[in-house]
């Protein structure tokens, strides 16, 4: 069987080191086997999240050789073992213990964001109809499984903390507050807070968060842009603007 | 016990990566260096084009980075020779009276904002990797608010197609009075310029949103549904159609410019 070296950050809210872990390892494992079979033989307290090993749960999220991944979707043929492979935390949230973090201001920040408001039922028993064209946008959305990789990887969290500091959603809001606003049923109307409290002007496009997204949403083109346009089409376009006084337009 | 943001905000145990300094182990740099040399080559290229002021034109074709030529002694100029009252003083270069408009339309346009955001401002030179500000903006507030406008480009890029197709039906008249029907190399170059803007305008986001995904039901719009489609279709090959394009118009300016200068020969095919 194979060797690999797996440079494991270990430490928690104090500090930590990375500490090197000689392993072997057989071929169509993931690092998050590898991981589980240094705590069974290495390392017996050290503290990795993890469920499904499918990659549908969102826990495993970690950075491998520097890249935000789901440790149980990384195989290790996509590894180069020459050298150590680096498997540390979440840089962009709290460290609890090793490779834990603290995800939890993911869940405040989902509290913030105005819930499905859907319009009246269409029939008396209670149900809508909604065309498939029309839901197909918001669909896409839905497939989120919470891994945060992108809260981790954009920039606007990882070096500058603005959604620990309550002035930036994130991508994974985005995505969320695309979803709810381009739903053609809700008619609640969540511009002036994307705008102002939620910072979607702080996200510059350069779309890391859409490149780790594991379940493959095109966060920055199909969530984040279009809601930079409607924000746009409110208050900063002037001719729209105009038309709306007027009574022409949306 | 859940956290509150405050609290959070607080923990010590949220880490900051120096600047450049990553753990990625791929070669992260090579797409913003090839970004920066790219579209650093081509406004350099651009603003040497523009001061030439000369060789812009043969026959019927005309370079697009001086289309429409507004004034000037040339069959292409709109509005005919330079105007007596244009200030002596005020030296005249015709491109830089256009190139403001698909200059700008580039610089405010979501693909190229966050390329050159990486290659050009390091804010953050790739994913992943440490920054150097410890303040951040971004498009929030002033300046970058301003790229906002960017739907106000679009309008002015939509009539620049339409523009430059006005320019392939010249570049097929030939002959001293541009009344020969014929297409040479250099019409096809022309018309391959205007399909790739236009492959490129069609798939702007703000266009995206305006032809119809500022609404949540299309279905009850069946025009819009359709034109959003082809739009989003453009759209999913924004990044492909503006290297093309971006390519392709310099090289257009530089074909017209080498026949011009007679040092290529621009062959007839019909
Ligand atoms: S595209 Fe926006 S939200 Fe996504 S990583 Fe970049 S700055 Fe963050
Ligand atoms: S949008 Fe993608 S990367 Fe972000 S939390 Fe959801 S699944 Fe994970
Ligand atoms: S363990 Fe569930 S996503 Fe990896
Ligand atoms: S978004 Fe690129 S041209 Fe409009």
């Amino acid at each position: 069987m194979p060797n690999a070296t797996f440079r494991i950050w270990r430490g928690d809210s104090e500090g930590g080191e990375f500490k090197d872990y000689r392993t072997e390892y057989s071929e169509g494992m993931v690092v998050l086997d590898v991981v589980h079979k240094i705590q069974a033989e290495q390392a017996n307290d050290l503290a990795v999240r993890w469920n499904c090993k499918a990659g549908k749960c969102g826990s495993c999220s970690a950075e491998v050789n520097g890249q935000p991944q789901l440790m149980c979707m990384t195989r290790m043929n996509t590894l180069p073992v020459e050298r150590p492979v680096t498997v540390e935390p979440m840089q962009a949230f709290p460290v609890e213990r090793d490779l834990v973090t603290d995800v939890s201001v993911n869940y405040e920040i989902k509290k913030r964001i105005k819930p499905f408001t859907p319009r009246p039922p269409d029939r008396e028993d209670g149900t809508w109809t909604m065309h498939q064209s029309d839901v197909e946008r918001s669909q896409e959305f839905r497939k989120c499984i919470e891994c945060f990789l992108c809260q981790d990887v954009c920039h606007v969290d990882r070096d500058h903390h603005y959604h620990l500091d309550g002035k930036f959603i994130g991508p994974r809001f985005f995505v969320h507050a695309a979803y709810l606003d381009m739903h053609p049923a809700d008619e609640a109307d969540r511009l002036e807070e994307l705008k102002d409290r939620d910072g979607i002007g702080y996200c510059n496009i350069t779309k890391c968060c859409t490149v780790v997204c594991p379940e493959h949403i095109t966060i920055t083109d199909n969530a984040i842009i279009p809601l930079k346009e409607r924000v746009a089409d409110r208050y900063y376009d002037p001719l729209t603007r105009v038309l709306r006084v007027i009574g022409v337009g949306r | 016990m859940a956290r509150t943001l405050a609290t959070v905000s607080a923990h010590p145990a949220v880490s900051r990566r120096p600047f450049l300094q990553t753990a990625r182990i791929d070669r992260w740099w090579s797409k913003p260096l090839a970004v920066f040399l790219g579209l650093s080559a081509f406004i350099v290229y651009s603003t040497w084009a523009a001061l030439q002021n000369a060789h812009f034109e043969f026959g019927g074709y005309l370079s697009p980075m001086y289309s429409p030529l507004i004034f000037g002694d040339s069959h292409h100029a709109v509005l005919g020779s330079l105007p007596g009252w244009w200030p002596g003083w005020l030296p005249f270069y015709p491109a830089f009276l256009i190139l403001w408009a698909p200059g700008g339309f580039r610089f405010t346009c979501y693909y190229y904002r966050g390329a050159y955001y990486k290659s050009h401002w390091a804010s953050p030179a790739s994913c992943g990797v440490g920054k150097a500000q410890k303040r951040y903006r971004g498009e929030h507030s002033f300046p970058l608010i301003f790229q906002n406008v960017h739907r106000w480009f679009l309008y002015f890029a939509l009539a620049f197609l339409v523009i430059l197709s006005i320019d392939v039906y010249r570049g097929m008249w030939f002959g001293p009075s541009h009344d020969e029907f014929g297409i040479g190399v250099g019409t096809l170059v022309l018309a391959v310029n205007v399909v790739l803007l236009s492959g490129y305008t069609f798939g702007c986001h703000s266009l995206r949103h305006l032809i119809g995904g500022k609404f949540n039901v299309l279905s009850k719009r069946p025009g819009r549904l359709k034109a959003w489609q082809g739009v989003t279709w453009c759209n999913t090959r924004h990044q492909l159609f503006a290297w093309l394009s971006l390519f392709w118009v310099g090289f257009t300016d530089f074909y017209v410019r080498m026949c011009a200068m007679e040092v290529w020969t621009d062959l007839r095919i019909i």
